[in-house]
């Protein structure tokens, strides 16, 4: 830290511990910061200093990681580019994200998620296998344009902490691993469509969405899961209609 | 609040936060509800307008009775907020638009959300505009 900490914030953290705790509790933290220091190097001070029994994820410190998302005062954000200058006087209200599973403090259950993400079969499915020797596969611009966004996501899952939708029922696929679906088959280089479309067509697909809106919006990557998803709604009436018409 | 405690993977205990009244948590999901809710609206106004339409079958005194009931300080009441409530579903309608498009180039390059919006509303704009003139200006005069 470069210049000397001249103000204190209260962080008040919601605390859970799975063997003592039967329900979340509530601790505050007195933490003096300085006007770099994010919310989660405010965390850090505390599990350093003050409370070594704090519980949070974290990596990278530049939110590229995808890993310190939690909600500061009620709204899904990364706690690494969230400044506590910007919340000072506070209190600032800490808690893991929403509509997750609590693990541990401000640690989530991600099962969930990374089985969804499992099934989406977020690799490329080429039409035919080619040797190396042929080269690589060829891309206009234009073509990279119609996913570029949705491969931008960090699996951090504030989206899913934004969507009352996967609250409410967690079978939901839920904004990024709709929005990485569709990365893959709006790719050129793609041909694993027919594979993605169950999940698509499915009703916990992209028709489970109403179109709330707030995933977007809480996107620290403009990813814009909500058009990835309402894209497919169009794109699964294709496929039934399709399916209609030209029965296999 | 009720714990809910849920095993998950490898025995581990984990606990899920309960989801009732979700609607108050933000002001982003409080206006949502007011999007859904004024679909309510919409619809009454559309059953009232289908009302008036069925009394014109059923002869001049039953469209006659229609029309005064519109007069009732109730009715100008709902119509006044029937009318708040369709301009911001109609703003809500275009502000999600372009999520709901495939992306859209004109000359290789990638339409702006904010064109796509700003489209949808002028194009509404000046339907209502037309809409509005086409009825006014054939507007039978009142008989003194």
């Amino acid at each position: 830290m470069s210049a000397p900490a001249h103000r204190t914030i209260t962080i008040e953290c919601l605390r859970y511990h799975p063997a003592t705790d039967s329900r979340p509790r509530q601790q505050s933290y007195e933490v003096p910061f300085t006007d770099d220091m994010s919310v989660l190097q405010g965390l850090q001070h505390v599990k350093d200093h003050i409370d070594g029994s704090l519980t949070f994820r974290w990596s990278c410190r530049m939110a590229i990681c995808g890993s310190c998302g939690m909600m500061l005062n009620g709204q899904p954000v990364l706690a690494c580019e969230t400044f506590l200058r910007d919340l000072y006087p506070g209190p600032v209200r800490v808690e893991p994200l929403s509509h997750f599973p609590i693990i541990r403090d401000l640690v989530i259950d991600q099962t969930d998620f990374l089985r969804k993400l499992e099934s989406i079969k977020p690799y490329l499915m080429p039409a035919e296998d080619r040797p190396v020797a042929s080269g690589t596969f060829l891309q206009t611009p234009e073509q990279m344009d119609e996913y570029y966004q949705f491969s931008q996501c960090i699996n951090c899952l504030l989206c899913y902490a934004a969507c009352p939708e996967y609250g409410l029922n967690p079978a939901f696929t839920g904004p990024a691993a709709l929005a990485l679906l569709q990365r893959y088959n709006a790719d050129s280089r793609d041909a694993g469509t027919a594979e993605r479309m169950p999940i698509v067509n499915a009703e916990d697909g992209a028709w489970g969405c109403t179109l709330v809106g707030y995933c977007s919006v809480v996107c620290p990557k403009a990813v814009d899961p909500a058009r990835a998803v309402n894209v497919n709604k169009i794109n699964s009436t294709r496929d039934y209609f399709r399916h209609l018409l030209m029965p296999r | 609040m009720k714990a809910d405690p849920v095993k998950a993977g490898a025995g581990v205990k984990t606990y899920v936060r309960p989801m009732g009244s979700w609607w108050l948590r933000n002001p982003f999901y409080r206006w949502y509800m007011l999007r859904e809710l004024s679909c309510a609206f919409i619809t009454a106004y559309a059953l009232i307008l289908l009302r008036g339409l069925m009394s014109l079958t059923e002869g001049r005194e039953a469209f006659d009775a229609w029309r005064g009931s519109l007069g009732s300080p109730w009715a100008v009441g709902f119509h006044v907020i029937a009318l708040l409530m369709v301009t911001y579903h109609a703003w809500t309608w275009f502000k999600v638009m372009p999520k709901t498009l495939p992306f859209v180039s004109i000359a290789g390059r990638r339409l702006s959300d904010r064109t796509i919006i700003a489209l949808g509303l002028a194009a509404a704009c000046a339907a209502s505009i037309l809409v509005f003139l086409a009825v006014f200006l054939n507007a039978p005069q009142a008989p003194p």
